[in-house]
């Protein structure tokens, strides 16, 4: 049998249009390829193989009858289990919504499907997006494909590890501090975390409503391209997406960078940054330069500010958001209880995994009465001096290159404390708080292991970031991913 | 600012959270920890700054109010933990 698994999103179109390979093979293919590598990876909390079966052969009868086809016709694509798809389920991976069942389509699902992509599981994650290894999972711990001993990041790790284990061609994650972008770096993948209010969040289980994006993983720049088109633009279900255009981000790939003004800002080489991840920059910044690209110091001064603005912030909003479940209208509910408050009480303490109290006690206690000018008002503050920070560096150049993560993937026996954990977002968490795209690139591979460089735009300028992506990933050359059959 | 094990108490009743005795105390280490690193704000110089709620100030853009089809109630009730005759069972709220 022919192997389509290796095949980007951008070939599988192209090659089901014209006929030279059906849907219903791609899908066959895939979840062979899914049965014969997901007992070493676990990406998957669950799969659809029917239904995607059935939706192939749909796309399949379109093809024959000469209907007009959507732009990522017969791509296997998977949802991170918190995004919600009708009749699939979807819990945050989450016991306190273990079993829930989706009674309507997301927007970004909806969109996935009206391009005629076909959705195959979803995948695992940090419990409610909290995490950067994807070990607060209910269900199971989610490996990396390139060292099964180690962490695929989080909180979209099983989105990662799916697209490296090439177990789906593209896959969705969310990122409100850098649950895209830094599992991406981890996995070697793409990973694309667009502006604040480009992409609706109808369906995606809130965690911090004013951080939160959905973007792809992908193998390629030109596949998130294709997929930024698809699931970007305006929603009647959203009120924070902007009514702006949305360009063919595939136009912007043209692999010249000449002239493009690229920041470097000096607070992103931090002491204690490990040696692989400099060199990973570094070698990006010569790269960019032999392509004719400038490459301009600048500053963000209040970047070392980020994480603690973050952990305040994030945990306030995810305290509200979390208020919901009360074992009520759905979701798990606890079987001893006396009356109705302890019924909350003995639910919500039964159904949430450690991190996810732990957010929401710090979130509860900083918006408390007393403390609240003293964290949330004055992080706020101090959110909004990041974001002015951006915006005078942006007066000099056109994107911001840094590195992605601190590190590689650490091992999964690396036992963390919260706080250490926390700092995994130190590079990621500016661009969310500032409302900006954010792209990881796989760079390089040292001792074994990928190590992504982060590109950082304008708001809404993901075509200028995709450009400068495109040319680096064309620069850098063929990008192999782990085989394991 | 450190928390002490009445404040976490208390902030475990308004979060609707309850804790073992060892939790509590594993809870108080570690949200003093990160505490203790957020305090680093206080160097920033914030005297004058408007707080920034969302990145995109103003209104986001807003559609027509009107009625349109939504949940069954066989849909709403689809993964309540318990229901009847279409509707949700809770405990006696009134009353006590």
């Amino acid at each position: 049998m022919d192997r389509f698994y290796k095949l980007t999103a951008f070939e599988i179109k192209e090659k089901i249009s014209t006929g030279e390979i059906k849907a219903v093979d791609v899908i066959a293919d895939i979840f062979d390829r899914i049965e014969k590598t997901e007992s070493k990876i676990d990406s998957f909390v669950s799969l659809r193989k029917e239904g995607a079966l059935e939706d192939a052969k749909n796309i399949d009868e379109k093809v024959a009858k000469g209907e007009a086809l959507g732009a990522l016709a017969g791509v296997p694509v998977a949802l991170k289990d918190n995004m919600v798809s009708y009749n699939d389920p979807s819990s945050s991976c989450s016991k306190i919504l273990d079993g829930y069942i989706g009674v309507y389509d997301a927007t970004v699902a909806k969109k996935i499907k009206e391009s005629d992509a076909i959705i195959i599981g979803k995948t695992n994650m940090d419990q409610f997006a909290m995490g950067s290894s994807t070990v607060t999972s209910c269900y199971k711990k989610t490996k990396n494909p390139w060292d099964l001993e180690r962490v695929p990041g989080g909180s979209s790790g099983g989105s990662a590890s799916a697209v490296a284990a090439q177990q789906a061609i593209i896959t969705l994650g969310s990122d409100t501090g850098g649950s895209i972008r830094q599992p991406a770096s981890f996995c070697g993948t793409v990973g694309l975390k667009p502006t604040y209010g480009r992409v609706s969040r109808y369906g995606l289980m809130a965690f911090a409503s004013s951080l939160d994006q959905i973007g792809p993983f992908t193998k390629t720049v030109k596949d998130a391209a294709l997929c930024m088109n698809v699931i970007s633009g305006s929603d009647d279900y959203d009120s924070t997406v902007q009514d702006v255009e949305v360009p063919d981000y595939t136009k912007f790939l043209t692999g010249d960078v000449r002239g493009m003004k690229i920041g470097v800002p000096k607070e992103y080489f931090v002491e204690g940054m490990k040696p692989e991840v400099e060199k990973a920059v570094r070698d990006a910044m010569v790269k960019f330069q032999e392509m004719g690209a400038e490459i301009v110091d600048i500053s963000l001064p209040h970047t070392k500010y980020g994480v603690s603005a973050y952990y305040i912030i994030a945990p306030a909003e995810a305290s509200s958001n979390l208020a919901r479940f009360d074992g009520v209208r759905y979701g798990h509910r606890s079987e001893n209880y006396k009356g109705v408050e302890d019924l909350y009480v003995k639910s919500r303490s039964e159904g949430f995994g450690d991190e996810v109290k732990r957010r929401i006690m710090m979130g509860t206690y900083v918006l408390s009465a007393g403390f609240y000018d003293a964290y949330y008002k004055k992080a706020q503050k101090v959110r909004r001096l990041m974001k002015e920070d951006f915006e005078k560096a942006f007066e000099k150049v056109d994107i911001i290159l840094t590195p992605t993560a601190p590190s590689a993937a650490f091992r999964l026996d690396d036992e963390k404390t919260p706080l250490e954990m926390y700092l995994e977002d130190v590079f990621t968490i500016p661009v969310n708080m500032a409302g900006l795209p954010g792209i990881s690139v796989p760079a390089e591979i040292v001792n074994d292991l990928p190590v992504g460089i982060q590109l950082v735009g304008k708001p809404f300028g993901e075509g200028d970031i995709l450009k400068a992506a495109d040319a680096f990933e064309k620069a850098r050359g063929e990008w192999n991913f782990p085989e394991f059959e | 600012m450190s928390l002490t094990r009445e404040e976490v108490l208390k902030v475990a009743k308004l979060a609707r959270l309850e804790f073992k005795d060892e939790e509590i105390q594993k809870f108080q280490i570690q949200l003093n920890d990160i505490l203790g690193y957020i305090d680093i704000l206080d160097e920033v110089d914030t005297d004058g700054v408007e707080p920034l709620i969302q990145v995109n100030e103003g209104l986001g853009k807003l559609r027509e109010d009107e009625i349109r089809k939504s949940f069954t109630v066989e849909e709403a009730l689809k993964n309540a933990p318990q229901s009847e005759a279409d509707t949700i069972i809770v405990p006696k709220v009134v009353g006590e």
